[in-house]
């Protein structure tokens, strides 16, 4: 981990969105970049939406399949020219199917400076349960 | 018999191993080539981060995506008219049980200098992280402000 962190860090260009549907709004739509992992007991999703403010992310789990949405607001002021620009600002959306049973009433959301960290609990698994015969 | 099915078979030999590669290309050319057309191409330094510049009557704003990435482990200094962005991106890590499926967000160190269209006031130019926006707001200098000249009529 440590040797990652020290190494430079290189342009990633924003990925655009290509899915088969088309986007009902026009406009540019990104794929945000993700890690997602998975331990015993939940699954965590962290994806990086710079500019999505959470009245504006939308995440809803349906049949299995995970879908974030995040609309951003252009930051630039009304009056503002462009001399130089580098990057696009847009949509983020992207989805998943995810194949573990996922506890959808315990999903918590945090979106910290423009990263969203995404925890999905497991349903516990049903544990094997003896029953004992009475002899009566 | 036996020898007119052998010849009615797909000559595998004949096939050249370029024909292949060919196809490959043709293909991946038609995937890329398809992307390029709806990506966006704008000028690029090719330096982490990228900017976005823009000016109003009296200031310049110079704007970068840092998701994650906190105000304190920046480092924005400008000289002149050159404005330099140094910092690192850190991705805290995780539980040591954790599996990773997918790992595309990626950590590292950064620096960037860019010179700005004009002069500017140093004294009062400031810096905020809002939502993983980098927004650095710097104040023109008198003599980069527009000036509106009246035509007198006489």
């Amino acid at each position: 981990m440590s040797d990652t962190q020290s190494k430079a860090l290189k342009v990633k260009e924003k990925k655009e969105l290509t899915t088969a549907s088309e986007q009902i709004q026009p406009g540019p739509a990104f794929t945000p970049a993700v890690d997602i992992f998975e331990t015993d007991h939940d699954i965590t999703v962290l994806a990086d939406m710079p500019g999505v403010k959470a009245k504006n992310l939308n995440i809803d789990l349906r049949d299995d399949v995970l879908t974030l949405a995040g609309d951003v607001k252009s930051p630039e002021g009304p009056d503002e020219v462009e001399m130089l620009t580098e990057y696009q600002t847009g949509k983020y959306f992207r989805q998943f199917t995810l194949s573990e049973v996922i506890d959808q009433s315990n999903i918590d959301a945090n979106l910290k400076d423009g990263v969203l960290r995404l925890n999905l609990p497991k349903i516990a698994p049903a544990t094997p349960r003896k029953i004992k015969v009475k002899v009566a | 018999m036996i020898m007119r099915r052998i010849s009615s078979w797909p000559k595998w030999e004949t096939r050249s191993p370029f024909e292949d590669v060919d196809l490959m290309r043709r293909e991946i050319n038609r995937l890329f080539g398809g992307l390029a057309d709806s990506t966006f191409r704008g000028p690029s330094a090719g330096v982490f981060p990228l900017l976005n510049i823009t000016e109003d009557n009296n200031n310049y704003y110079a704007r970068a995506e840092l998701p994650g990435t906190k105000t304190d482990e920046l480092d924005i200094s400008i000289t002149g008219n050159s404005l330099s962005i140094a910092g690192e991106r850190k991705i805290p890590s995780e539980n040591e049980s954790a599996n990773y499926h997918r790992r595309e967000r990626e950590a590292g160190k950064f620096s960037r200098i860019t010179t700005l269209p004009g002069q500017v006031d140093t004294a009062k130019s400031e810096a905020r992280c809002v939502d993983g926006i980098l927004t650095i707001v710097l104040p023109k200098a008198e003599s980069a402000k527009p000036k509106q000249i009246t035509v007198k009529t006489s």
